[in-house]
């Protein structure tokens, strides 16, 4: 069927402790609750949901800015959640992430030049001279005039600072790069133009993307498959067109509902989401998402449905979808 | 370098700062040629009887002590004294407690907390309290009080630099370089010392002055160096017997520690205004 996984999420979880006024621990917040999926090489894959449902968390874990509470991570075949420092550094060059404004990465006290230098001087062993040489190939890369080199981040533009830092993130060419959020907080012109950007550089590096964000219309023209979460799990997955054609999950069906369609046929009257997530330190019985969803039968207050295949290439955790 | 030439451009700009700047640099000048500057530069650790609490005059500008010595030329050797004494010790606080809150900050766990506590203990005694303690019991020297002032100041810097790196910690930069696979050495030393710089360099302005301040006040109670050397804060506790009589006794070396804290002072303001990350970033981003 496909090619091997360039990246396996099997079970992660995530917790955070909670702890009363005398620091004793009273519960977790679990932010992750078992998260697993595939990566196939060359895809983009979408990760949506409200916000506070563990996607950031997911991307973040991933990279290993935040550590995991349970499960593995397998990147091109090795396990990497369980490295040391240093063989875990070593694994960085080809796993990337990109934050919501890739220019905020970029230290302030810092020129350009160093900022694009410090990658090369850490993960290879290129001379001073070699590394200029990159450094203006990735400049020109991401569309940004060679004069720039030996400016502040603040002397650029919010846009030129986001290219900086994209260049920053591919100056090592990863094989995967977790997208947080990239296009939250800019308006619709310079998204166009961002998202462009994101599908260029992946044809010119043979990119992968795993794309986290909210914006579903988005998500829908970037990616080829799009893993709805909901408190910290994975409640359906399935490909972008299949899962916006007809979705299973009734949490995925009233997302889809919320999208505002010029034109197009009224689903709000049908199907509305209603009320706030429940708090993730106190999940209800059985389905998560019982407590706001308009199908609700008894029986989802008893099994807590896990993720099962419907198709071969979706899945659903509702005990209704099928 | 260019951000140099700019802070201090931006200092000159503030009055107050510059006088500060200027009071230092004058400090500094006159430590540094107190021997060519000083009218009667031989008659510091002699006795000249005849000579004794002259009031001020042409030959004797500040007038003379008890021991006949001209204060003029003793207060300009007290310089040296002051500014030894002073950059050592918060020379040395900087190198014990800038690391210590460096890895404390950054690291977060037992051993991060251990250290905060012994910070805590350090801190929870006034330091001239503790400062007489520990001279006290070593015995009056110029190295003892150094050693004094240098341990009881260290917790201040740990404090500023524990409490600047975790708030930095949690910046997108620091994370961005996390994920970049950065070793943590080189985030610590490159990306988290200098942006932690400005208020380490704004504390250590203030901390000068409030060090002088302690070192006279242990001078002053005869725990500084021993009696020959022209220290103020002696200078002033031998006068205590001849006031009001021989009122420019206490006066000029008063002055000059007046004078000198408040030039740190004013200059550690100054610097404040002008590297505070939190009142630049304001106007910098976005």
């Amino acid at each position: 069927m496909r090619e091997a996984p360039i990246l396996k999420a099997d079970r992660l979880s995530r917790h955070f402790p909670v702890r009363n006024a005398f620091g004793i621990r009273t519960g977790a917040v679990r932010a992750l609750d078992g998260v697993s999926f595939e990566v196939a090489p060359g895809e983009t894959l979408g990760i949506v949901g409200e916000s506070g449902c563990g996607k950031s968390t997911l991307g973040k874990a991933l990279v290993g800015i935040h550590p995991l509470s349970g499960g593995a991570i397998v990147f091109e075949g090795e396990e990497i959640s369980r490295l040391s420092g240093r063989e875990r550094r070593a694994v960085a060059p080809r796993l990337q992430y990109c934050h919501q404004d890739p220019g905020n990465s970029l230290d302030p006290r810092w020129t350009v030049r160093r900022s694009l230098e410090e990658p090369l001087i850490v993960h290879t062993e290129l001379e001073a001279a070699e590394r200029v040489i990159r450094i203006r190939d990735l400049l020109r890369q991401v569309g940004l005039p060679q004069t720039h080199l030996d400016l502040y981040p603040h002397e650029l533009s919010g846009g030129q600072q986001r290219r900086v830092g994209l260049a920053r993130i591919l100056a090592l060419h990863p094989r995967l790069v977790v997208l947080d959020e990239p296009t939250s907080g800019l308006d619709m012109s310079v998204q166009a133009t961002v998202l462009k950007l994101f599908g260029e550089l992946r044809q010119a590096f043979a990119l992968t993307y795993l794309f986290i964000s909210h914006d579903l219309s988005v998500v829908r023209m970037m990616c080829d498959r799009v893993a709805v979460m909901y408190l910290g799990r994975i409640v359906e997955i399935a490909p972008t067109e299949t899962l916006f054609r007809a979705p299973q999950h009734p949490y995925t069906q009233s997302l889809l509902a919320a999208i505002p369609d010029i034109g197009g046929r009224r689903v709000t009257d049908t199907f509305t989401l209603e009320g706030e997530p429940p708090d993730p330190a106190r999940l209800p019985s059985g389905c998560r998402f019982r407590t706001r969803c308009p199908r609700a039968v008894a029986a989802c207050a008893e099994t807590d449905p896990a993720l099962r295949p419907l198709r071969p290439d979706h899945a659903a955790a509702c005990l209704l979808a099928g | 370098m260019n951000a140099a030439r700019d802070i201090l451009r931006q200092l000159l700009r503030d009055p107050a700062a510059a006088v500060g700047l200027l009071i230092i640099l004058l400090l500094v000048f006159i430590a540094i040629f107190a021997p060519l500057l000083a009218t009667h530069p031989e008659a510091i650790w002699d006795m000249n009887p005849r000579q004794r609490l002259l009031p001020p005059s042409d030959t004797y500008v500040f007038g003379t002590d008890r021991m006949g010595a001209d204060i003029y030329s003793r207060i300009l050797f007290g310089a040296r004294i002051t500014m030894v004494i002073a950059s050592v010790a918060v020379g040395v606080a900087l190198l014990i407690g800038v690391p210590i809150g460096l890895i404390s900050g950054w690291t977060q766990n037992w051993l991060g907390e251990a250290l905060m506590r012994v910070s805590d203990i350090f801190l929870a005694v006034p330091q001239i309290v503790l400062a007489i303690a520990i001279s006290q019991t070593l015995g009056p020297s110029i190295e003892n009080v150094i050693l004094a002032l240098s341990v009881t100041y260290w917790p201040w810097f740990t404090r500023l630099v524990h409490a600047e790196v975790r708030s930095l910690k949690n910046e997108t930069f620091i994370e961005a370089a996390i994920a970049l696979g950065v070793p943590t050495w080189r985030i610590i030393l490159l990306h988290v010392l200098p942006n932690v710089a400005s208020p380490i360099i704004v504390r250590t302005s203030i901390g000068m002055g409030f060090t002088i301040l302690t070192a006279s006040a242990l001078g002053f109670l005869g725990l500084g160096a021993p009696p020959p050397a022209p220290e103020w804060g002696r200078m002033i506790a031998e006068s205590r017997e001849f006031l009001p009589e021989a009122w420019w006794y206490a006066l000029a070396p008063g002055l000059a520690i007046f004078l000198v804290v408040m030039g740190f002072n004013l200059l550690g303001d100054g610097l404040r205004d002008v590297l505070d990350p939190r009142i630049r970033r304001a106007g910098a981003r976005r």
